[in-house]
């Protein structure tokens, strides 16, 4: 049954009439009954759209912003590609769009012309997703590092705290993307929906190229986009990956002006990610 | 009959489902509900704020665990990544009971996100009991399984859905969670009379009811959520509740969501039928068989 049920529609949203060689209704009439209204390929028809129904919706949901960028009727095509590729493997659609900037690098036909703005906005949409939910661990406190020298001082990023560089401003092409969509992905239900009703999405204008790096993280439970300058992205990204803070700071200023006062910055940067809660314990 | 090991001995009236669109009313007003529920996936999550609203609906509210993916009815054993997440929740909740839908939904790890209907043989009741056990064991919470809605019967069946409901729960030693407008929409489908689905399930396993909306169309009835209780369903709903006595009841509302207050005061209608039978409790009137 599963076979079935995991069979993508028509394009009119209807059952294939084929499964691998053999006619569909023959298979499906071999396990479903029919009964006196509906034929047994009808009765299971109505599973088979309720789960492309309800996957595509929730990426659909998830990921204004490609939709924005590759257009609504090639989302459609590559949503259902990917979740035959990647179907659900989670009790919960929100990580339904865990692997899709994998799947769009390697199959760069279904973005088209804008292969890299969609990567970075898909990269942005999922980090999104991330931030909205990951865990919260207890911040540093100065008593944490207050004897540690910054030599051998090493921190961690919240999981809530996810970095990206980007080609493309896509920070503000997400706002104008989620203003002219309809909302966001419903709650997981036990309800069921005839058909996915969805408001054509307004076109809204593409960005031009711009270098950015991101920090999107969530502060009092909101999710918020924070542009980063470059070397103190570089800061962050090597603090994340395991590096002391001494070793962090010298890779970002290895080859930084020298006219600048890199020590008030980099102090004024750290003291504004630590009242934002960024960094926590490292794990021993 | 309303305190029964399979809702821990306790005695919750009218509920309804916590839903977002609700979130900011109920946390501003604190409107008297006397209790929630909450379908445990949304807040199997690690942090944001999911959490945060969850506790502090906790501060102030009953609230009781409902799952969709538990999948009672896979081949596959529950997932122990899946308990151990649940089991967290349960903790944070202190749910006196949990339900979860008497079905299955995912094979080797691939989710269908559905709740699918079984064939009803001694084997699959069997195998279903057995992963029944083994979610209560873990997570040590008294259990009810609840009747879905459903569009398709299998050849392989061999006994009737009631039936297969009956030996589950009789195997598996837990409640039920009997969807009266589930028993409605299921009835319509596959053509069976939905009184002799209440005549005949356990009564005294009943731990909790839920009642909802659905819509009709020309071949088949779809259980939306999405409508008050139809006439047919609480009728259904009287009936039920006189053979299984006062029972914790819940209205489903997930789709086009109207107000708290619409929500609510839809659900209290229910007081009705149990105000009748807490009546003919006391004077020890005795529950028939339609």
């Amino acid at each position: 049954m599963t076979g079935v049920l995991f069979t993508p529609l028509t394009p009119g949203n209807n059952m294939r009439r084929k499964y691998g060689a053999r006619p569909m209704r023959e298979v499906v009439e071999t396990f479903i009954k029919p009964n006196e209204r509906l034929t047994s390929f009808e009765r299971l028809e109505l599973y088979n759209r309720q789960y492309w129904f309800r996957v595509l919706d929730s990426l659909y949901e998830d990921f204004p912003g490609l939709r924005a960028v590759i257009g609504e009727a090639a989302f459609m095509r590559l949503a259902e590609a990917y979740l035959v590729r990647h179907p659900s493997t989670s009790f919960s659609m929100r990580n339904l769009g865990h692997a899709l900037e994998r799947f769009i690098r390697s199959r760069p036909k279904f973005a088209g012309r804008r292969l890299a703005l969609a990567l970075d906005i898909v990269r942005l949409e999922w980090a999104q997703i991330e931030a909205f939910d990951n865990a919260s661990l207890p911040a540093l406190t100065s008593d944490d590092f207050l004897d540690t020298p910054l030599d051998r001082l090493r921190v961690r990023l919240q999981p809530h705290v996810l970095l990206l560089s980007a080609n493309y401003p896509v920070d503000q092409l997400i706002l104008s993307a989620k203003q002219a969509d309809a909302g966001l992905r419903g709650e997981a239900s036990n309800a069921m929906e005839e058909t996915p009703a969805h408001a054509p999405q307004p076109a809204i204008p593409l960005p031009k190229r711009e270098r950015i790096a991101l920090a999107v993280h969530r502060h009092s439970n909101t999710v918020y986009f924070k542009r980063l300058e470059p070397e103190a992205y570089v800061i962050v990204c090597a603090l994340r990956d395991g590096a002391t803070v001494e070793a962090a700071c010298a890779k970002a200023l290895r080859r930084a002006d020298p006219s600048i006062d890199w020590a008030l910055k980099v102090r004024a940067w750290f003291s504004n990610w630590a009242q934002l809660g960024w960094f926590c314990r490292r794990e021993k | 009959m309303p305190a029964n090991a399979f809702n821990n001995f306790t005695d919750y009236g009218i509920g309804i489902g916590l839903r977002i669109p609700h979130y900011q009313h109920i946390l501003e007003k604190k409107p008297v509900v006397d209790w929630f529920e909450i379908i445990s996936e949304n807040f199997m999550v690690d942090g944001g704020r999911p959490l945060e609203v969850l506790d502090q609906i906790l501060e102030q509210y009953r609230v009781v665990q409902h799952g969709v993916s538990m999948y009672f009815g896979n081949a596959d054993r529950p997932s122990r990544e899946h308990l151990k997440r649940l089991k967290t929740l349960v903790k944070r909740t202190k749910t006196p009971w949990l339900s979860d839908h008497l079905c299955w939904g995912s094979v080797d790890g691939r989710y269908s996100h559905d709740l699918l209907p079984m064939p009803y043989t001694f084997a699959v009741a069997r195998k279903t009991a057995q992963n029944i056990r083994e979610v209560r064991d873990f997570l040590e919470v008294p259990i009810c399984v609840e009747n879905v809605s459903s569009y398709a019967e299998f050849h392989a069946s061999d006994m009737t859905e009631w039936e297969f409901l009956s030996e589950v729960t009789e195997l598996a030693d837990c409640g039920i969670l009997l969807d009266v407008n589930n028993i409605y929409v299921s009835s319509r489908n596959h053509d069976f009379d939905p009184y002799d689905y209440l005549n005949e399930v356990p009564h005294h396993r009943v731990g909790q009811m839920h009642i909802a909306g659905h819509t009709k169309f020309e071949k088949y009835i779809l259980d939306t959520h999405d409508h008050p209780v139809l006439d047919p369903v609480w009728k259904l709903y009287d009936h039920a509740v006189r053979l299984s006595g006062h029972t914790a009841t819940l209205l489903e509302w997930d789709a086009h969501i109207p107000s708290f207050h619409e929500v609510h005061d839809e659900a209290l209608k229910a007081n009705q039928y149990l105000g009748e039978v807490e009546a003919a409790e006391k004077t020890g009137a005795v529950a028939t068989r339609r």
